[in-house]
């Protein structure tokens, strides 16, 4: 089973009850949740990469178990080897990108020197074709290659699993187009599960093996797809 | 030596001391102010910011209470260590940097308080520990906030005067503030005009500093 899980989280803010409760059991590679905005889709990734400690339930990801409520297992989210792509991408906005990429192979209390020279970032900064940028900051950088630079971020330390939140979100259409197709060719070349997430049946319609749509809190209906 | 520069010496070293363990609690206090919620936060901020509104008289006469030779904590130095706070340099130290803590952790409560969130999160969700995350991710993105509130304390402490008199009114040698005011008293102007116009210029030179580290400066930038 790649996506096990059974979340369950009731959030309280004042007079406004919002509950989650989901469960997924998914032996696909490709796995999008959709449903529109106030849904719980972030709630449901953030719980998955341990952003969120749910109240009840369990979490296996490619026969890891990161989450489980009876067993009192709750990895903190530094040991679940995940990947997490940000739908803002939260780029560390003092370092390059070479930087940004290397974050997470540094775990001193330093970060990577600005010149940082390093194969595999080399090897991420050519399979994203962002080689050219290495020494720039985040923000010369468009909302294209900033997407490029978090998917290096993240998938340079061998994840068990990718995560998207809303990836295409903030691209125009014809970027977005192509950044479908690259990351489309990217899973099937690094072959991990993927969890994505996002409010546009396109998106679902090119990346669902399996898609699950989430309203108020509650997965509706499951459409398995053939392909 | 001219007195002048006597008494400029043991302000740079008084107020530079200060400086530093406000660096150091006003970091700490800022971040916790910040990140964490706890009972009493409010009146804690409260409590911390007061010195910024009392009279440094009323101050120092806190001070003399909680560290004079009749005190708890006094009594207890002086009988362990034979060191007293009262009319010493340390403790005209502890004086500055009390009345000038408000000027540190305000501004870095707030430049932590801008750090975004998320980025701490993508930090960890790389497998990178939380005391790394705040020297790799935190601190770099809320220092210059933080630094721009430093040097203003520094001036603050640089020229501390009530709270300072009633502490450590008679050190050996005496700091700029306490030799301008006892100067003036003694009828001696040129002496008086000396200090002033040095403390002036020092004064001005930390503010310079401190107004291009400002936070707005660093926004543009980014």
């Amino acid at each position: 089973m790649q996506f096990d899980l059974h979340i369950h989280k009731t959030l309280q803010s004042g007079q406004r009850r919002f509950e989650l409760d989901v469960v997924v059991r998914s032996d696909c590679q490709r796995l999008v949740i959709l449903g529109p905005s106030g849904a719980g889709k972030s709630l449901v990734l953030k719980a998955i990469a341990g952003l969120m400690t749910p109240d009840t339930g369990y979490i296996h990801v490619a026969g890891n178990t990161l989450f489980d409520h009876t067993a009192s297992i709750n990895l903190p989210p530094q040991r679940r080897q995940l990947a997490y792509l940000f739908q803002d991408y939260a780029l560390f906005p003092h370092l390059n990108v070479a930087q940004n990429i290397a974050f997470g192979l540094a775990h001193g209390w330093r970060n990577p020197s600005a010149k940082v020279q390093d194969e595999k970032v080399d090897y991420w900064l050519e399979a994203l074709h962002i080689k050219a940028l290495a020494r720039q900051m985040p923000h010369e950088l468009s909302g294209g290659q900033k997407q490029r630079t978090a998917l290096a971020r993240a998938l340079i330390a061998e994840p068990r699993a990718l995560l998207l939140d809303e990836p295409f979100a903030a691209l125009d259409q014809p970027l977005r187009i192509s950044m479908r197709k690259e990351l489309d060719s990217l899973q099937k070349q690094l072959n991990i599960p993927m969890m994505l997430i996002t409010h546009d049946a396109e998106d679902a319609q090119v990346f669902g093996e399996h898609v699950l749509n989430l309203q108020d809190g509650r997965l509706i209906n499951i459409v398995k797809d053939a392909a | 030596m001219n007195p002048a520069w006597t008494a400029l010496l043991l302000s740079l070293k008084v107020a530079g001391w200060a400086t530093l363990l406000n660096l150091i609690f006003g970091i700490g206090v800022g971040y916790l102010l910040a990140r964490k919620r706890f009972p009493g936060r409010d009146l804690l901020d409260t409590l911390l910011t007061l010195p910024m509104v009392m009279p440094p008289t009323v101050l120092g006469y806190y001070l003399l209470v909680l560290l004079g030779q009749r005190s708890a904590l006094g009594a207890w130095l002086q009988d362990h260590f034979g060191f007293s706070f009262i009319f010493t340099w340390q403790g005209a130290v502890i004086a500055a940097a009390i009345v000038a803590f408000p000027l540190v952790f305000k501004p870095a409560r707030a430049a932590f308080e801008a750090v975004d969130g998320q980025l701490e999160q993508a930090a960890r969700v790389l497998g990178i520990s939380e005391m790394a995350i705040f020297f790799r991710v935190t601190l770099p993105l809320a220092w210059r906030g933080i630094l721009a509130g430093v040097l203003l304390a520094f001036a603050r402490a640089l020229g501390e005067f009530g709270a300072t008199l009633m502490v450590a009114g008679s050190i050996p040698g005496q700091t700029l503030s306490i030799a301008v005011y006892e100067a003036v008293q003694a009828g001696q102007d040129d002496v008086a005009n000396t200090l002033v116009l040095l403390t002036s210029a020092v004064c001005i030179a930390v503010l310079l500093l401190a107004g291009k580290l400002a936070p707005g400066r660093i926004a543009n930038r980014m």
